[in-house]
């Protein structure tokens, strides 16, 4: 396949494997963040992780969009699903996520609720088109990479004027999250990060000095595919033995400097800054008052939004910030299986949990 | 087939009728349905006794009897490669052979939804009647019954075959062995593929087919070259990898796989890199698993390249000791991850 095959080549793939393995120094380990859940599912799919020497140390980050949803926000979901009777349309990895008493939008829709996986921002307008009688709520989630699409959508819902959409808004922001980990105290020590891929075509590199420069940090941003990672992580390698700290970007194929400004400006028209979004402060965005017709926490002012404490064995919060490793937790894969997942990394395949128990835990039973 | 003359009035619409729940109620419309659709289509001697049940000749010495059943709800009814009608002779025959049999008949029972089109009927039992006569396996029984409108999805049907299996031939999904090789018959993914690309608001062009075929035949020649065949299975639902890791279990063994050597065609790679999906875990209708002994394998994967379907059949791995029963997977970067069991649903209402 065009441009797929040629970033999984084995025979490149160990010639950036043996760089890495020559450049590294002995007496040091390399601890380096990949923030993106795609970056995670990456490697552990095609095995880089195996691949690495032992002194080199990927921590897993919180960038996987399903697993900082707090579960009051899919609560609320499922109270609009199953009491006010909305077509309920949601990306598919949120359904399977776990809410309060034991439910999830999966079994709301058991229940009786319209609860709908859509593709993308628009079938979820279009399904508002179809059915004029119902009122339809897109279940808004993710970085960067999908807030302008859900901001092109209200815009078109607001060019067509549609009276029965809305959406409720989950999006969030990259370097706030990046920022909370760097600046934990007693968080985990971190000797660089491997960039966003798809969230950086739409913020640029540019963004990034900030890490770079205030926490002393290199960054090197990295498309999804494996031979992107290698790379990305021999970049790493190289500014730590050097001293630097400097922003690079390996995805130069798909990111700019400056990235994606029609799409940022879209999403300014749109979003602001949300002054908490219960892990992290000015973290996420909520939808501006211009466009509060289609803002659905608006809409529905009798549900009020009620924080939910994590399940107390669940150490998802600090794997989230590259704490503990999954199979540190006392109920992975245990309690907490793919199937039935307790906490939120178990459920995207771009949650760490879900990546390690699916592909790699047979490395503790070898 | 009845001889005496019709006394119905007027003959069954195939061009604008559609079933009704009298076609399901046992009278004078049940009866027109059968003899105007189901029994000229199936035709046979054990269909023609014409009573409730039907009586089939007993096993020769020593062979044992093969039975087994299997529900087809897939949508949509039609697709690239086949319909739910051939799908459901192919599925039930693949399910008898995988235990080294030869498939004889075929029960067959359908669920119809009130104002399902009698013409899209007629297309379903032609294709699965055809299917029937190609793989010289009749439908020898059947039934027919309707519900109510929004009660079913246009039809269901419901599968019964049963063989015989020759003495010596002992095939179970328990039997791999450490050291064994695993082998595969052709592509993966064909057939959830093709269904996937017909899905409302999913429609892409590409030229994927459905895979649905009977493998009895493929199957006869492999057991005829005496090879030490410990397992069968075809992959369908939950694709290869939850097929592999239900031997493991059952074998209370591990596998390692090679990715490379597995084979995929490049319209069912590119759609599954599009939808993210993984094609280990998607559906074949068409393909089977074979786990061998390993000096026996060269003399099975040339009996399974001679066969039209398996013509791209592949040693794809080995069976190895594993306690915690994992199939790993040697990946064409040159790393190693696991293949575990399906979670959830990659693809609903596929067979």
């Amino acid at each position: 396949m065009k441009y797929v095959d040629e970033f999984r080549d084995g025979a490149l793939a160990a010639n950036i494997v043996s760089s890495i393995t020559h450049e590294v120094k002995p007496e040091h380990t390399y601890r380096l963040m990949e923030f993106c859940g795609g970056h995670t599912h990456a490697l552990a799919r095609y095995g880089v992780l195996g691949m690495l020497p032992a002194n080199v140390q990927m921590i897993h980050g919180p960038g996987c969009p399903v697993c900082v949803l707090p579960i009051g926000r899919i609560d609320f979901a499922i109270r609009l699903a199953l009491e006010h009777d909305v077509i309920l349309c949601s990306y598919g990895d949120c359904l399977r996520v776990p809410a309060s008493d034991g439910m999830s939008l999966l079994k709301a829709k058991a229940r009786g609720a319209d609860v709908r996986m859509v593709y993308s921002a628009l079938d979820a307008f279009q399904a508002a088109v179809k059915n004029p009688q119902r009122q339809v709520v897109f279940f808004a989630i993710g970085f960067e990479t999908t807030t302008p699409p859900t901001a092109s959508i209200i815009k078109q819902a607001r060019a067509a004027g549609l009276k029965n959409f809305s959406v409720l808004c989950n999006h969030v922001l990259t370097l706030p999250a990046m920022e909370a980990i760097l600046t934990k105290p007693d968080g985990v020590p971190l000797d660089g990060l491997v960039g966003p891929a798809h969230v950086s075509t739409v913020i640029g590199s540019e963004p990034y000095q900030l890490i770079a420069k205030r926490y002393h940090k290199p960054v090197v941003i990295a498309g999804f595919e494996p031979l992107d990672m290698l790379q990305a992580i021999l970049m790493l390698v190289r500014q730590v033995n050097e001293g630097r700290a400097e922003v690079d970007n390996e995805f130069t194929r798909a990111v700019t400097p400056q990235g994606n400004r029609k799409a940022q400006a879209l999403v300014d028209e749109v979003f602001e800054v949300r002054d908490s979004f219960e892990w992290l402060p000015v973290s996420g965005l909520k939808i501006r008052p211009e466009f509060i017709d289609f803002d659905a926490e608006a809409r529905y002012p009798d549900l009020i939004y009620r924080s939910v404490p994590d399940n107390k064995a669940c150490e998802c919060g600090a794997i989230l910030r590259g704490e503990k490793r999954p199979q540190e937790c006392k109920i992975f894969g245990t309690v907490c299986t793919p199937e039935n997942p307790v906490g939120s990394c178990m459920v995207s395949a771009e949650g760490a949990c879900a990546a390690h128990y699916t592909y790699g835990r047979f490395r503790e039973a070898a | 087939m009845s001889t005496t003359k019709s006394n119905y009035s007027r003959p069954l619409d195939f061009k604008n009728g559609c079933v009704e729940m009298s076609h399901g109620s046992g009278g004078r419309a049940s009866t027109q349905l059968i003899e105007s659709l189901f029994s000229p289509a199936f035709d046979n001697e054990f269909l023609r006794q014409g009573n409730d049940g039907v009586t089939l000749p007993a096993p020769p010495a020593g062979c044992r009897l093969v039975m087994s059943t299997d529900a087809h709800v897939v949508s949509p009814l039609f697709f690239p490669g086949g319909d739910i009608g051939c799908l459901s002779v192919h599925g039930t025959i693949n399910d008898v052979a995988m235990m080294g049999a030869q498939p004889l008949w075929l029960s067959a029972s359908f669920i119809l939804e009130e104002g399902f089109p009698m013409a899209d009927l007629q297309r379903v039992v032609v294709s699965m009647a055809q299917a029937a006569k190609e793989a010289g396996v009749p439908v020898v029984c059947g039934d027919t019954k309707v519900v109510e409108r929004g009660k079913g999805d246009g039809v269901y049907i419901s599968t019964t075959g049963v063989g015989y299996v020759a003495a010596g031939v002992a095939l179970s999904g328990d039997r791999a062995r450490v050291g064994d090789v695993i082998l595969l018959s052709g592509t993966i993914g064909d057939h959830g593929m093709a269904i996937m690309s017909q899905r409302e608001g999913l429609q892409f062009e590409a030229d994927i087919r459905s895979d649905t075929a009977a493998l009895h035949e493929l199957v006869a020649a492999m057991l005829a070259t005496g090879a030490d065949i410990h397992v069968l299975r075809d992959p369908t639902r939950g694709g290869l990898a939850t097929t592999l890791n239900e031997i493991v279990r059952q074998s209370a063994v591990g596998m390692v796989l090679d990715e490379a050597a597995i084979p995929l065609s490049k319209t069912v790679a590119a759609a599954c890199e599009f939808l993210g999906l993984d094609p280990l875990y998607v559906a074949n209708e068409g393909k089977l698993v074979a786990i061998c002994a390993a000096a026996d394998a060269e003399k099975v994967l040339a009996a399974m390249r001679a066969h039209p379907l398996g013509k791209e059949a592949s040693v794809i791995g080995k069976v190895i000791e594993d306690a915690s029963c994992f199939v790993q997977m040697k990946t064409s970067l040159g790393g190693r991850r696991m293949v575990d069991w399906l979670t959830g649903d990659q693809l609903p209402r596929i067979c």
